[in-house]
């Protein structure tokens, strides 16, 4: 594959990545903006292809489309009576709003693109980087490896606990 | 011409800061707390990006690391989160952030 083939395919990721997550903010339609999500998270998902992280590629399908998407959607139907058909969300602060998003926008990039003069290590990550993966999680990383395990586990039975509580606490009395 | 056609670091960084600030714009304007979740998430997706690109172009593992974890801390996040967005809902009746003013029932 030569580097044109790659730039077209990296815009055409680039622009469902940039294009879905502007639909996602403006769209009033909550359910419309949990669906463009998903758009937003497989282009995110071919960028770090683009990257050379597949392992974190593959991770952010199964966890954010897997996980977190579907979540997002319980969340959705969950908070909506059935008898309130519109599932709009209402907005405030839209122009102090618009006026930050092109100033963090603006400043962000004059950053980027004047100050740092970046300069790329001599040897870059090149192909899989599974392996690699695996042997700093089992070294450097071993302790924070557990603790995020940890962290899962008291999360989702803090969750499981919060969202249902109502219940828990009427048979007390 | 060069620019626009050798995906270098800039692309990436671009890409990550038009995600950042949308999802800064959505927690910033919209009142469903649902759709505030959402906008925290592409904010964690362009610091994801961001720290990848500099992995990639500095040939170390650090930054591919910890987004793992960034990605493991979304997910904990998440589940709380709307554990807490459903508790909003049953006491409030409405998920309206502008509407939540008391701590008590």
């Amino acid at each position: 594959m030569n580097q044109l083939t790659l730039s077209i395919i990296f815009y055409v990721f680039a622009a469902v990545t940039v294009l879905s997550a502007a639909f996602v903010v403006f769209s009033k339609n909550v359910i419309y903006s949990a669906f463009a999500l998903l758009f937003t998270f497989f282009g995110v998902a071919a960028l770090y292809v683009f990257l050379s992280s597949d392992f974190i590629a593959v991770t952010q399908v199964v966890v954010y489309v897997g996980g977190i998407l579907v979540l997002l959607l319980f969340g959705v139907m969950f908070t909506n009576t059935i008898m309130q058909t519109d599932l709009k969300t209402d907005v405030l602060h839209v122009v102090p709003g618009t006026i930050l998003l092109l100033l963090m926008i603006a400043g962000m990039l004059y950053t980027f693109y004047t100050t740092g003069d970046w300069m790329p290590g001599d040897v870059q990550l090149q192909g899989s980087v599974v392996q690699r993966v695996g042997f700093e999680t089992m070294s450097r990383y071993m302790l924070p490896f557990e603790m995020a395990s940890i962290v899962l586990l008291v999360a989702l039975l803090g969750a499981a606990f919060l969202a249902r509580y109502d219940n828990a606490h009427k048979n007390e009395h | 011409m060069e620019m626009f056609t050798s995906i270098g670091l800039n692309h990436f960084l671009t890409i990550s800061a038009i995600l950042f600030s949308l999802g800064m714009f959505a927690v910033m304007t919209r009142k469903n707390a649902i759709v505030i979740l959402m906008g925290v998430e592409l904010i964690l997706n362009a610091a994801n990006i961001n720290f990848l690109t500099f992995s990639k172009y500095n040939g170390g593992m650090i930054g591919v690391m910890f987004s793992l974890f960034v990605i493991v801390l979304a997910a904990a996040e998440a589940a709380v989160a709307l554990a807490i967005v459903i508790n909003i809902f049953k006491t409030f009746k409405t998920v309206d952030v502008s509407s939540v003013d008391t701590m008590k029932e």
